[in-house]
């Protein structure tokens, strides 16, 4: 009955604008209606030609107040080894296309606003100019040759991991909606696992007859030591998913059916970073936000919203169901020491499974 | 012989064939009215798309917050006004893959291609005009059937307008992955045979069907790009079709295509030995070339205007035609750039960053030619004019975050965030519909015989479109740089993100507001279809062909012999061999039918 009703009201919406568009028809005068009373008169281009002018600063402004209000949303400074050469590059492409872009929008506008119609007004043929083109192809040629052979050169070191830096492995296991992570132990490799050996309490599919699975350690909190180099192995149960870990400007999609690696040293604990002035101001504004958020939630009766604590996050940026949105798990990066300390109270699979 | 008789038909046209309501306004052969069916389909279908962003925003700014209007429109899935999570995902499948194929592929290329190959190559209808009106009746068909998915029991698809496989394959994984995705598949299957008839059509005709004189180096470059646009969907489109004929395997007939040691829903699947992956590289093949059959059509129709409308040549022909070539070429061997982080070995990544910023040198050379086109012209301010200089700045802005993305080393951090959905809605999403709104605002004389859309509500339409669509995007960048990932229902799971939250009410009132200003616009599209003001045959002083044709729409376009072209389609301003004043006293553009003068010089092709 509502969807009745309101095609009902869409329909005579529909009709009451012709109506009004009869009515206004009829009120105009025979001047108006002339030939040529929709093509713009010079009038119009002067009125646009100056609004032209005010978009390209609009336009700046908008970047501006953006940069204003919202620059301290920044993710803060890199947490991992190759995160600095990601932000240099970041930071290079940044400055090359506002650049480019600041003068492109601006000569835009301008010769929009410069060039604006009037009737006296000749323009000029001008409809080829082959050095002009040519400078203008060959400048992107060069700019582009230097920021792909910069980009190759980041990718390749942060993708190729060599066995010689003896990397940690740990394995992310992705399912509808949450993480596991596997440590390797004391030898350092995975014992095999499938998702057809999933059964009650193995969750992950792990063989338990496999002898590099029995010192295998599964958590649900990420915890990853100080300066040593961590290769991740990823698998999915069911969907695809992401491992995204944005302070550690890493990233790779969980694949039913294979493998996949992403490596990174971390090079900031936790705790560092807590102490981060930006991270520190972060914190504060959000506990701002959340004190204000929670009198609302009390007035109404509610619990209040706890006080946010800094915490690294691994998210999933795939899109993978329903609870997408909250499928996250915390990362905490500490001193090889503390590490050490927090590993060593985990359950391996041989006393967890294999009892 | 068939010529003479072909003009003999035209000169009584009403003896010969009889039209009754349904051959002249439902199977129609006519490519003008079929023009018109694809547009006035695509502005409908635009209009649920853009309304569904819109409910997906409202529920971003003010997350869990119940609103009257949820309720009323998804029913069900709102009760007592809090939108449900599983439902947001499908307002944002449907949404992308409404604006993506069927407004900006079938509304945007399908009507102007239609209205423009034959009347500016200066033909008397597409090469085929039946198999035209099965191309349009296709489209409308799978329309129906992706609106009607909107009623299922348990949703439409949502697996994003990407379908990756298993979310998609399962429905187990999502309940939208079972008969709602079924009919997107078939809706999707018939959509592809309605693109490739269009797009066949569309090469045959201006392959076959150019006037006498009509040289290729002397077509207009709306036509180039809707030429080299067909090719592309030529090209990549039946990759799509097997893709999803795959997935209907793995949906109904047990194959393993894409799936592979899952466990789901407490049980372990059969399937073994397929890979989500080899879908991804099919469903980019297509997706990526996609875009460009999304924003070239738009890129010929901005050329044309801004030449118009400056009164200049457009500058750089040959290189304007050679760029659309190559962006054709290059964006057939890009794809992989939505796969950096998809697993795929890293080397190949390597080389799809290469071919991919390659991409910006043809973009940047069309938006330098673009700028100097506007250079000491004589700008005439109409709607469609300012529509193309707000195309070519969105254009500049969203392309050039593309130099980002495109980089691998930088898409690790920024993939799947905001940051692209800003990008590539700049890039392609505003740009493209900045060049329908563009040629709807030029062509809706030659549409709807000689009537003129309101420049005042278009100026309206226009300055608050271009203000708020930046008022949306501008800031989106920031909330991705953030690391704030798309498709979450709510950022409210992350306490991280709360400080994310006026960013998010900011984007919402500038696109509720944007998305009013559209309003404008439809009123001024529908009153003007009936009570335009009827304006000169040719309003804006043009050179191409359509301009000679008749104003009343007849069969076979021109009520007497076909023009013959005489010349490139953008002598503006030209000046004669004095300098003193115009090539034609008086006149400053001279039509392609119009023979050489003495003392002129053919200069540039």
């Amino acid at each position: 009955m509502t969807a009745f009703l309101i095609v009902l009201v869409i329909i005579l919406f529909g009709i009451t604008v012709l109506q009004m568009g009869k009515i206004f028809g009829m009120s105009k005068t025979p001047e108006e209606l002339g030939e040529s009373s929709e093509i713009a008169s010079d009038k119009d281009n002067n009125v646009n030609g100056w609004l032209m002018l005010m978009f390209v600063f609009v336009t700046y402004a908008i970047l501006i107040v953006s940069f204003w209000k919202w620059g301290e949303v920044l993710l803060p400074k890199a947490a991992s080894e190759h995160g600095q050469g990601i932000d240099d590059l970041w930071l290079i492409s940044m400055v090359l296309i506002f650049f480019v872009g600041f003068i492109t929008l601006w000569l835009l506008s301008y010769f929009a606003f410069k060039y604006r119609g009037n009737k006296n007004n000749r323009a000029l043929y001008f409809a080829d100019n082959d050095k002009l083109e040519f400078i203008w192809t060959v400048i992107p040629v060069i700019v582009l040759a230097g920021l792909i052979i910069y980009g190759l050169f980041t990718w390749t070191d942060i993708m190729n991991v060599s066995e010689d830096e003896d990397p940690m492995i740990v394995e992310l296991y992705a399912y509808q909606f949450d993480w596991r992570a596997r440590y390797s132990g004391e030898d350092n490799t995975l014992g095999e696992a499938n998702v057809r050996l999933i059964e009650g309490a193995n969750q992950l599919g792990v063989d338990t007859s496999d002898p590099n699975a029995q010192d295998d350690v599964v958590v649900n909190e990420l915890h990853l030591p100080l300066g040593r180099k961590i290769l991740f192995k990823m698998r999915s149960q069911d969907v695809l998913h992401s491992a995204y870990m944005p302070h550690f400007r890493a990233q790779m999609n969980c694949v039913p059916g294979m493998i996949t690696q992403f490596a990174f040293t971390p090079s900031v604990t936790t705790e560092q970073m807590r102490l981060d002035e930006e991270v520190m101001g972060k914190v504060r504004r959000i506990n701002t936000i959340r004190r204000k958020n929670s009198i609302e939630l009390i007035a109404k009766g509610d619990e209040a919203l706890e006080p946010y604590e800094f915490d690294y996050l691994l998210l999933c940026n795939k899109i993978c169901g329903t609870n997408h949105y909250n499928m996250q798990m915390k990362i905490i990066v500490e001193t090889q020491q503390q590490y050490d300390a927090w590993i060593a109270q985990q359950a391996t699979i041989a006393t967890s499974l294999n009892k | 012989m068939s010529a003479h008789a072909e003009e003999h038909a035209v000169d009584d046209h009403g003896h010969h064939h009889k039209e009754t309501f349904v051959t002249k306004y439902i199977f129609s052969t006519d490519h003008k009215m079929i023009s018109k069916q694809y547009l006035i389909t695509g502005l409908f279908m635009g209009i649920i798309g853009i309304a569904m962003s819109i409910l997906m925003r409202m529920q971003l700014a003010w997350p869990e917050e119940p609103f009257v209007i949820f309720e009323m429109l998804l029913g069900k899935w709102a009760e007592g006004g809090v939108m449900d999570p599983s439902v947001y995902l499908a307002l944002v499948t449907i949404h992308g893959t409404i604006m993506v194929f069927f407004v900006l592929t079938a509304g945007l290329s399908g009507t102007f291609s239609n209205l423009l190959i034959p009347l500016q190559i200066g033909a008397r209808d597409m090469a085929s005009g039946f198999l035209n009106m099965v191309s349009y009746w296709l489209f409308f068909l799978s329309s129906l059937i992706m609106l009607m998915s909107l009623f299922v029991e348990a949703g439409p698809a949502s697996a994003g307008w990407t379908i990756y496989p298993p979310l998609s394959a399962l429905p187990q994984a999502i309940p939208g992955s079972g008969a709602g995705m079924t009919l997107w598949l078939v809706s999707m299957a018939i959509f592809i045979a309605s693109s490739l008839l269009g797009s066949l059509n569309y090469v045959v005709t201006v392959i076959n069907l150019r006037t006498k004189g009509m040289r290729m180096t002397r077509l207009p470059l709306t036509i180039w790009a809707f030429f080299v646009t067909a090719i592309i969907g030529i090209v990549s489109f039946p990759v799509l079709l097997s893709a999803a004929l795959m997935l209907i395997m793995d949906r109904s007939f047990g194959t393993s295509f894409f799936l592979s040691d899952i466990f789901i829903a407490g049980e372990v699947l059969h399937n073994q030995g397929g890979s989500p992956v080899l879908f991804e590289h099919l469903f980019w093949f297509l997706g990526h070339p996609e875009v460009y059959i999304v924003i070239l059509p738009a890129m010929g129709m901005v050329s044309e205007i801004l030449a118009t409308n400056s009164r200049k040549p457009v500058f750089g022909y040959r290189a304007m035609v050679a760029s659309i070539l190559a962006i054709a070429f290059l964006s057939t061997v890009v794809w992989g750039h939505h796969m950096f982080i998809s697993g795929m070995n890293p080397f190949l990544g390597s080389v799809f960053t290469f071919t991919t910023l390659l991409i910006a040198i043809p973009s940047a050379v069309k938006s330098f030619n673009w700028i100097t086109t506007l250079w000491k012209g004589n700008l005439q301010m109409n709607p469609a004019m300012l529509f193309s200089i707000g195309f070519v700045s969105t254009f500049i802005t969203g392309g050039l975050t593309g130099i980002i993305l495109g980089d691998s080393a930088l898409d690790i951090n920024v993939h799947d965030t905001y940051f692209v959905v800003a990008h590539f809605h700049l890039v392609m999403g505003i740009s493209a519909l900045y060049g329908l709104f563009a040629g709807v605002y030029h062509w809706f004389p030659k549409m709807f015989e000689g009537r003129m859309l309101n420049k005042n509500l278009g100026f309206v339409h226009f300055w608050i479109t271009v203000i708020g669509s930046y008022g949306v995007f501008f800031p989106m960048h920031f909330i991705g740089m953030a690391g704030l990932p798309r498709r979450y229902y709510t950022n409210t799971a992350f306490p991280y993100f709360d400080d994310l939250a006026d960013v998010n009410v900011v984007i919402t009132i500038f696109a509720i507001i944007t998305a009013g200003a559209q309003i404008v616009f439809l009123y001024n599209f529908i009153h003007s279809m009936y009570y335009g003001k009827i304006g000169p045959k040719n309003p804006w002083r043009s050179t191409t062909l359509e301009w000679t044709a008749e104003v009343k729409h007849i069969h076979g376009n021109w009520d007497g012999p076909l023009p013959e072209v005489h010349r490139w389609a953008y002598d503006y301003s030209k000046p004669n061999s004095a300098d003193t004043d115009y090539m034609i006293p008086g006149q400053d553009f001279i039509p392609q039918d119009v023979p050489m003068m003495e003392n002129e010089e053919e200069l540039h092709h």
